[in-house]
């Protein structure tokens, strides 16, 4: 019998905490061949469809910054409620909450133009986000409630919602019946970064502003040691003076703000309506990048780009080689699962024992 | 029509009772397993497909059984094992279900399914009023009776259930008496795993033979919710289970009558209850505390 034992390293290994994403990554595409193969795909063609194929032309990096954008801002707030142990895993409903705030503005007065149009949708996103996100926070805070369950819930009735409001008072009369918002008018649309190459949108600016202000917030601040603080030692936290309830509100508060501006520049710069759907899940892949980055908001960045790349890659072979796009989602849940497994051999020793049976019997 | 009711409310009940239970035992050891959504729905997947394959229900139900406990199995290596987090654990298990389901699935969208028949047992099947609400249903609902049952009965007059329940009340002193911490747990894992497995192949086989993406509908979720409603004791769990299989029926009537409301906030229904419910329960910390498992969520590495 060979059996895996775990012992704790008396230090947690530097070396292997910088390379504990890559080990996951290359333990999923190890994993993902395997699976192009069971498949019957040639598992060189297929990878290559999926990590190279997107980065080779200018429209699809374009493509790849419009869907990193959401996975870091959101994955971004994340990381500051998983340090502080505070699990908000509806971020996908924050996402809607905000899309659905941010758009009344041009949806309900699209009489209203003009360059404050957009700065006030922004924040109306913001808000939205951050009032989602105020209902799990009041409840643990005041209740004691778990949040990882009431955040979640949170994410069903959010979409409910915007179907509502899509099938009935916000549907387009021009739509021929469609369950969709009038478009956006021009001065309600987030502008692309750089319009003579492609359609990628502001949205991926505020992502790496957001990831380089959090990191400063959470490494160079008072806040942020207390941030850390509550999350790996809350008995301590709370001799040293810190209350739990306001990190917690400001924990999810921060991530439901951040994850409101997501779906607002979601749906102001690549949709340009309300739909009933608007999100491929990027609240959960969220999730997956926030520990792929391991919980470093600098580290989230790249990690938001390789998920971001998973989609893209996931329609390419689909397009390509025929392989179901259901594939991409595959292959971030085998990610999410390497990253946690690999996270172990920073604090632990991984080996490999032979059990020896006492008596000395062949076992 | 009433008893039509009922017996629709019993069919709603039974999975979320199935895979409350199973997570009860996991977690009553220590283990917060929040992949229930992943093993059902990878149970619903399987089951479907074998059943639909080989004609033969009753190999669907193995087969979604089967799915929960190798899901669950990849759990336990991660958390038991690996000594990883639990919450971030579980998300991934639940990630991937939906995910491997769905690509599982994709050739299944539309196909009619098989059917697992109710089993009438004889003589009592007939008796009046209850007869064919208790005795005339499918084999899901007997068994998910039968588990409430059987748990209990483990958990609180049996010896292996007593050192189950220490393991999770501290795995430091279970270990020093000298319990097998991991093993116990494994174990558990595997049987919350095999329930939600069986929870699953219940959509398939019984409530709507099909396959659609995403079938499980927040179910595991609110199977998770169940277990702190019902503090951690199979009996409240068989009574929560009902109340909320009553809220989705319920609201699934009152969308067919047309009673006004937007369907919308009637299928919002059943997860505003379980918000509701949970602040509820958790309003009395003292409680939910005496009640919480203690060493629920926390990785155990034995000294060596």
């Amino acid at each position: 019998m060979i059996r895996i034992e775990v012992t704790r390293r008396p230090q947690p290994s530097r070396l292997l905490s910088a390379f504990s994403p890559l080990i996951a990554l290359g333990l999923t595409i190890i994993a993902g061949s395997i699976m192009f193969m069971a498949l019957g795909k040639n598992p060189v063609a297929a990878l290559y469809s999926y990590f190279v194929e997107p980065l080779t032309e200018v429209w699809s990096l374009h493509e790849l910054a419009i869907k990193a954008a959401p996975l870091i801002l959101i994955a971004v707030g994340l990381s500051v409620c998983y340090r502080a142990n505070v699990w908000n895993i509806g971020a996908e409903g924050q996402f809607t909450f905000g899309a659905i705030f941010g758009s009344a503005l041009p949806v309900l007065l699209p009489g209203f133009q003009g360059p404050l149009v957009l700065p006030l949708m922004l924040l109306c996103g913001v808000v939205g986000g951050m009032a989602w996100a105020f209902i799990p926070a009041v409840l643990k805070v005041r209740f004691g409630t778990n949040e990882i369950l009431t955040s979640l819930m949170l994410v069903y009735v959010a979409g409910l919602f915007l179907d509502w409001l899509v099938r009935g008072p916000w549907r387009s009369p021009e739509g021929f019946n469609f369950p969709e918002t009038i478009r956006f008018h021009e001065d309600a649309v987030l502008p692309a970064i750089w319009f003579a190459s492609g359609r990628a949108h502001w949205g991926f600016v505020f992502a790496i502003v957001a990831a380089v202000a959090v990191w400063f917030l959470l490494e160079r601040t008072l806040k942020g040691f207390e941030i850390r603080m509550m999350g790996q030692s809350p008995r301590a936290a709370r001799f040293a003076g810190f209350s739990s309830g306001k990190v917690v509100f400001f924990a999810l508060l921060l991530s439901g703000g951040l994850a409101g501006l997501a779906g607002i520049s979601e749906v102001s710069g690549a949709i340009g309506q309300l739909r009933p759907v608007i999100s491929p899940g990027y609240g959960f892949a969220a999730i997956i990048v926030a520990f792929l980055g391991r919980l470093n908001p600098l580290g989230i960045i790249a990690a938001g780009l390789v998920l971001a790349l998973s989609y893209l890659g996931g329609e390419a072979a689909q397009i390509s080689l025929g392989i179901s796009d259901k594939a991409a989602r595959v292959f971030q849940g085998l990610l999410l699962f390497f990253v946690l497994a690999s996270d172990t051999l920073i604090h632990y020793r991984v080996r490999l024992m032979r059990t020896v049976k006492a008596g000395g019997g062949d076992a | 029509m009433l008893e039509a009711i009922l017996l629709t409310i019993a069919t709603a009940a039974t999975p979320l009772l199935l895979a409350a239970i199973g997570e009860l035992v996991a977690e009553r050891s220590g283990v917060l397993n929040l992949g229930v959504e992943g093993m059902m729905i990878m149970g619903a997947v399987a089951a479907f497909a074998v059943a639909y394959t080989t004609g033969n229900p009753w190999l669907g139900a193995l087969a979604g059984a089967l799915a929960g406990v190798s899901f669950s199995l990849l759990f336990g290596l991660l958390t038991l094992t690996l000594a990883t987090n639990q919450v971030a654990s579980g998300l991934a298990l639940t990630i991937l279900g939906l995910g491997a389901s769905g690509m599982l699935g994709e050739s299944f969208v539309g196909l009619p399914g098989v059917k697992l028949e109710a089993v009438s047992i004889p003589v009592l099947s007939d008796l009046p009023l209850v007869g064919r609400l208790l005795f005339g249903q499918d084999p899901f609902f007997y068994l998910s009776i039968l588990l409430g049952i059987g748990v209990w009965w483990f958990l609180f007059r049996s010896r292996a259930g007593l050192e189950l329940r220490s393991v999770g009340a501290n795995h430091a002193s279970a270990h020093a008496l000298g319990l097998k911490v991991i093993r116990v747990r494994y174990l558990a894992v595997m049987f919350g795993g095999l329930c939600a497995g069986l929870a699953g192949a219940q959509l398939t086989l019984v409530y709507t033979p099909q396959w659609v993406e995403n079938m499980s509908a927040g179910r595991g979720w609110i199977a998770l919710a169940l277990v702190v409603f019902a503090s951690w004791r199979p009996g409240r769990i068989v009574v929560g289970a009902y109340l909320f299989g009553a809220v989705s029926i319920g609201q699934l009537h009152a969308q067919a009558l047309g009673i006004g409301l937007p369907s919308q906030l009637l299928s919002a229904l059943p997860y505003l209850a379980t918000i509701a419910v949970l602040v509820l329960i958790s309003r009395d910390r003292r409680a939910t505390l005496m009640n919480t498992p203690a060493s629920l969520g926390q990785p155990f590495v034995p000294d060596r």
